[in-house]
């Protein structure tokens, strides 16, 4: 008799594709989510905030409450929601643009009251939905639609750091870098959002996932090439590891 | 009869959403309904509430989506330049049938304007709030108890449409104090029930199919954004005959009519009083809610009989009386009383404007 | 009948808490309508502080009037702005300790109470406002002088105890100016 190895995670729809872009790690963070929520025992207890972006797109995939945010809204949505719904598990899942550009106001101050969710924060380094437009992440030199001759330090200035920042302040329980580029930081990105999921659930405040994603599609790359652009280029800009275990 | 408080406007709104089981408010400090939020840091503890000062109007006015999105009956203020600031969220909110309450004590304007009382926001709020052409139930209180009623009743009409309603106040209701009896509280379980209710809220599946709290379609292929519109439009459709409600005083021989919203109304009415003192026959139709327009009250008047219309409101350029002068359609005369940037109509304006016409 | 005031003065005169103790006593004892409106500026210390009180038989139509039947003026500025608020034959309440604008209204009555000095020789200062109340109700009889006599226990008492028989002390000399201005008008 043959054993099941491998399986599309509970939480994802039966039978729906992608809306993501071939070779796109969103699918891959989504499934990573999913696995550690079923593994918690928390998939039917869960509730995510969706940003606006391709990480919209997870809408159509995940089977799980959502609540909607305006773009870059999540963290404060999050935070009364989480607030009126204590026993519900509640993370955002926001990119990049969302996250540190038009909602970067509303990501410090959730993480500086230390609110009781998690963020699973998509860093992909560009506008992916709106074609390919310079984001606070986006990498020194690079070419975007709207940084045509190269992202440069004078005009633009430099790469945003979330977790570095995050890590600023003082209430933040758990902050982590991490990627699914390969399979062993695939597996230690899911035992982090497990992490982060399990602090949430002890009650011990704002949990921060970051996964330095791709973009083969704004990048102009292949899927492989893209990922080798992150173990070349962009994890020397963003440096994986657990920033914060408190 | 319940016994009567000297209460602030601010306060005995906020005191009013706590007994209407309101568990959730997040604003901002703004000029001049900050007793607003300061109440609710006071009050919300005691009742097992949240309240959340936000880091900005934009997402306080968020907080107050998300909250809703829980099942829990919330409520965002502020005013003007701020309530500018929330029309994001509020437009989220009517796209996404949220029940939220929305209060603007209105200030100065355009842009920062005064910190003083004005009605500078009657086209904001009644017609575009935010974007997408969307239409809200506005309230506008005269006095102090109209104030306390009508927030109750917002709650009610929030969820009973599962949409935002604004509570159209100004700097002077906001601040002024007045005797008001205040409504008994929903009980504990009443309040637990509310949310109960609302089958429709995200809480984790449990079992149960997926819920979904989203503005529009979005990526959903099932109905479409005119099939949603559509549906709003028959809402706002049905509101001309169901919601409309004004008070209409001394119209039935009025040659003189005085119209006027919220604080500018109760001005209105002492005017007519003393209007009539002066022999002078004058009415007064008061809209309790600004939007649906109360354009009934307007086509029930003998135009043969009347003289003229006085539309009064602290607003220049006039915005209330654009709305009347489109169902008057030039069957009488209108003249304005106006004031702005935080100078309180006088009554001797409207007076002023009424023997105008009688000439 | 309606009354309307306006009281006016520097911030920390006491001017909000004159206009409180009226209307509180007309809610909680009397069966009138009142309405109380602050008019406020941006700073949040000095300036000019003032308030609108308009007690009536009947409901309040203009919480706000620009000519009230009664203006009372602790210091000089509130006299400038407010001298001409005043309707025909109204009546202004001057502290007279340290107002030296002359209102210039001959249409209009004065009523001065030397109200910083009584307030010193009473042992407090603070309680210049009660001297001003006191001279309110016992000019116009708007209010039972006793009634609000208790409101300011119950208001200004429950936090210092101590300072009600000096508040008492005040209004009750004020009262006795208001009423003194009274008869003489009569």
């Amino acid at each position: 008799m043959m054993e099941k190895v491998y399986f599309r995670p509970a939480g994802i729809f039966d039978g729906t594709v992608t809306g993501f872009c071939p070779g796109c790690m969103h699918s891959s963070v989504c499934k990573i989510v999913c696995e550690a929520l079923d593994e918690l025992g928390q998939l039917d207890n869960a509730c995510y905030v969706q940003g606006v972006g391709c990480c919209g797109l997870a809408v159509t995939y995940l089977n799980m409450d959502t609540v909607a945010a305006p773009h870059g809204r999540a963290c404060a949505i999050a935070s009364s929601f989480k607030r009126c719904s204590p026993e519900t598990l509640v993370f955002t899942y926001q990119g990049d643009g969302d996250l540190a550009a038009i909602g970067l106001a509303e990501t410090m101050s959730a993480a500086n009251r230390g609110e009781n969710f998690t963020v699973i924060f998509v860093n992909n380094g560009i506008y992916g939905m709106t074609g390919g437009q310079m984001a606070p992440t986006t990498l020194l030199g690079a070419k975007t639609t709207t940084t045509p001759y190269g992202r440069n330090e004078a005009e633009h200035g430099s790469p945003m750091h979330m977790c570095e920042l995050i890590n600023q302040l003082d209430a933040p329980a758990y902050i982590a870098r991490v990627t699914c580029a390969d399979v062993p930081n695939a597996r230690k990105a899911k035992a982090a959002v497990r992490k982060a999921f399990q602090y949430q659930l002890e009650g011990r405040g704002f949990s921060f996932v970051e996964f330095v994603s791709n973009c083969p599609t704004n990048w102009g790359m292949s899927p492989l090439e893209s990922l080798d652009h992150v173990h070349n280029v962009i994890l020397k800009e963003f440096p994986l590891g657990e920033f914060r275990a408190k | 009869m319940a016994e009567k408080i000297f209460m602030k406007g601010c306060e005995a709104v906020a005191e009013t959403a706590v007994r209407a089981g309101c568990r959730f408010f997040a604003g901002y400090p703004i000029t001049p309904q900050n007793d607003v939020p300061e109440y609710f840091a006071r009050r919300m503890p005691q009742v097992n509430g949240v309240f959340i000062q936000g880091e900005s109007e934009v997402a306080s006015a968020n907080m107050a989506y998300g909250a809703a999105a829980a099942g829990v009956r919330s409520m965002t203020s502020s005013s003007s330049c701020g309530i500018s600031l929330k029309s994001e969220a509020i437009s989220w909110m009517a796209g996404a049938n949220l029940p939220v309450v929305i209060a603007n004590f209105q200030r100065g304007g355009p842009g920062i304007g005064t910190i003083q009382p004005a009605q500078q926001d009657y086209n904001q709020a009644t017609k575009a709030s935010g974007n997408g052409g969307f239409r809200m139930l506005v309230l506008s209180p005269s006095t102090l108890q109209e104030a306390v009623d009508m927030t109750w009743r917002a709650f009610e009409l929030a969820d009973k449409y599962s949409k935002p309603v604004m509570l159209l106040m100004d700097g002077f209701t906001g601040t002024m104090m007045e005797p008001v009896v205040l409504p008994e509280p929903l009980g504990e379980e009443q309040v637990a029930a509310i949310r109960a209710s609302k089958t429709w809220a995200a809480r984790g599946r449990h079992g149960g199919p997926q819920h979904k709290v989203m503005c529009g379609p979005g990526l959903d292929t099932r109905i479409s954004q005119a099939q949603m519109n559509e549906r709003d439009a028959e809402l706002y459709e049905s509101w001309k005959q169901t919601e409309v409600e004004y008070e209409e005083y001394m119209t039935e021989d009025a040659e003189i009519v005085v119209t006027a919203y919220g604080i500018t109304g109760r001005i209105a009415k002492s005017a007519v009083g003393m209007l009539r003192a002066e022999g002078v026959k004058a009415g007064l139709i008061r809209p309790l809610k600004v939007y649906p327009f109360p354009e009934q009250a307007f086509e029930k008047l003998d135009f043969a009989r009347l003289r003229g219309i006085v539309c009064a409101e602290m607003s220049i350029p006039a915005q209330y009386a654009e709305d009347v002068r489109n169902v008057v359609r030039g069957r009488t005369g209108i003249v304005t009383a106006l004031s702005s940037g935080g100078e309180v109509l006088d009554r001797a304006q409207i007076l002023e404007a009424a023997r105008s016409l009688m000439k | 009948m309606e009354k309307s005031f306006i009281t006016a003065g520097f911030g920390g005169q006491g001017v909000m808490v004159m206009g409180q103790l009226l209307s509180y006593t007309a809610c909680e004892t009397t069966d009138k309508y009142v309405t109380y409106f602050p008019s406020y500026g941006a700073e949040m210390r000095g300036g000019t502080a003032n308030c609108y009180v308009v007690i009536s038989d009947d409901p309040v139509g203009a919480p706000k009037v620009n000519q009230a039947d009664y203006v009372v003026c602790l210091n000089d500025p509130s006299m400038a702005k407010f001298k001409d608020a005043v309707i025909e034959n109204g009546t202004i309440f001057v502290n007279s300790s340290v107002v030296t604008i002359e209102p210039e209204r001959p249409d209009v009555h004065l009523v001065k109470v030397d109200a910083g000095s009584i307030a010193i020789e009473l042992g407090s200062p603070k309680c210049l406002n009660l001297v001003m109340t006191g001279a309110i109700i016992g000019y116009t009889e708007v209010l039972p002088a006793e009634n609000v006599l208790q409101t300011a226990f119950k208001k200004l008492g429950a936090k210092r105890p101590e300072l009600n028989p000096i508040n008492e002390a005040a209004f009750r000399r004020g009262w006795e100016i208001g009423r003194a201005a009274r008869e003489e008008r009569a």
